[in-house]
């Protein structure tokens, strides 16, 4: 114990040399209550880790909605009330073509981890091949065979393939935040690199209505 | 198992190296700890697997799931000289003492003309703040029709002081010679995970009229993938 121990307080006056064994304890009980005290309070209201965060950059606005080219490769995903999601791929079409196909149909995901119409097992199908590219990439980078500035050049470029998706996110008034959030939070996790979050256009919307009901 | 009988008095224990730590410990969090005021709005953001530490100059919407907007600016001289340009464009005039309580205050969600008597307010009467117009903290305007979107203005200025700031602190670290740390000022937006995205897309809307594209969108951790188990 820590303690100030006060020895000899006896003088050497009168010829009694024997040394007093009497010793001044501190209690130093409520000080260390006092420093548990603080340090439970600094603890308890300690915040350690700042917010994390998803960094998303949405598009500049067209300057001419008319004269956008359809996106070939798209995958739309819609998103409304009582977290439902359907997709469509490819351009919208209103009516039957015969050269571009039968008109669009929505078809619906959901939001589970598992299950065969999960959005999770959709999105992994469909950017397969691009992370079969990128893993390959990675043992090539792994085993030394490559240089560091390549391998992530070439990952962007496997990103960014031609022949992979675009994916569209889309929402009606609806949908709640957390349902974007989760659509491009799966993206992000299969590593798809072209993704957006747009607007709605009114046949869309109608097909919607149709679906779920206004 | 027998006891020893104890020799007289308690045992002594040596409490010296435990009470050192509880100090040391007790130093450590005294001097990291900083002290924010409470938030005026609780929101509970969804979780992505997104990594990204939110950097400490940022300039921060809060979206309320009902759809009110708060704002707030990490960079307490850039908070100060927005109010004082929003003071001017607004006419609404504010003493040196509320400019100075300003500065201290989190994000905050009330209109401009309510703004001086909710700085006035105690702290915990914030909470329950009604204001002239008896709206209280109903969000910062962001109507687009009528026209009175302050968020764009507060947005615009907040933006242009923090990139003002960063600058001139990025000379400054030049003119000496020093190593120059500060990061550039980025837009957050932090929402509650229930909120219809309708207000979502008006708030960006308001940033991508003033070309700003990019948003650090602050999320909660989790283990990857999505949440949402189906109704059944």
């Amino acid at each position: 114990m820590a303690e100030i121990s006060d020895s000899g307080g006896g003088g050497q006056k009168g010829g009694k040399k024997r040394a007093k064994k009497q010793s001044t304890r501190i209690d130093m009980t409520p000080m260390v209550d006092l420093a548990f005290l603080l340090l439970t309070f600094f603890v308890l209201t300690a915040t350690f880790n700042k917010p994390k965060s998803m960094e998303l950059t949405f598009p500049a606005p067209p300057e001419n909605i008319i004269d956008q080219p359809p996106i070939k490769n798209g995958i739309t995903f819609l998103l409304t009330k009582d977290d439902r999601i359907f997709y469509y791929e490819g351009e919208f079409k209103d009516v039957d073509d015969p050269v571009k196909g039968p008109k669009t149909d929505l078809k619906e995901l959901s939001f589970s981890q598992t299950g065969a119409n999960s959005l999770k097992k959709y999105v992994l199908d469909k950017s397969k091949a691009m992370q079969d590219q990128i893993l390959a990439l990675k043992k090539r980078f792994e085993a030394k065979q490559m240089a560091d500035t390549t391998y992530k050049r070439m990952v962007r470029e496997a990103k960014a393939d031609k022949a992979s998706f675009t994916y569209l996110i889309k929402t009606d008034d609806k949908a709640t935040y957390r349902n974007v959030i989760d659509v491009v939070d799966e993206l992000n996790y299969n590593a798809v690199g072209k993704y957006v979050v747009v607007d709605l256009i009114k046949p869309e919307y109608d097909l919607l209505i149709a679906k779920v009901g206004p | 198992m027998s006891k020893k009988p104890s020799k007289g008095g308690a045992p002594a224990l040596d409490m010296t190296p435990m009470v050192d730590l509880a100090f040391l410990l007790v130093t450590f969090f005294m001097l990291t700890a900083s002290f924010r005021m409470a938030e005026p709005v609780v929101v509970d953001p969804p979780s992505s697997i997104g990594e990204v530490a939110l950097p400490d100059n940022h300039i921060m919407v809060t979206i309320e799931n009902n759809g009110r907007v708060y704002f707030g600016i990490s960079n307490s001289t850039a908070k100060r000289n927005a109010l004082e340009a929003m003071s001017k464009k607004y006419n609404v005039a504010f003493t040196e003492k509320q400019m100075v309580e300003f500065t201290g205050l989190p994000s905050f969600g009330v209109d401009l003309k309510d703004l001086p008597a909710y700085i006035d307010a105690k702290e915990e009467q914030r909470k329950n703040f009604k204001g002239i117009n008896k709206n209280g903290q109903a969000g910062i305007p962001i109507d687009t029709i009528t026209p009175n979107n302050q968020l764009k203005d507060w947005i615009a200025i907040g933006g242009a002081e923090a990139i003002k700031m960063y600058n001139e602190a990025k000379q400054e670290a030049a003119g000496s010679n020093k190593e120059f740390k500060a990061e550039k000022p980025r837009y957050a937006i932090k929402c509650d995970s229930k909120t219809k995205y309708i207000y979502v897309k008006n708030v960006i809307k308001t940033f991508t009229d003033l070309k700003i594209f990019q948003f650090n969108l602050i999320t909660s951790l989790e283990g990857g993938g999505t949440v949402i188990e189906p109704k059944k």
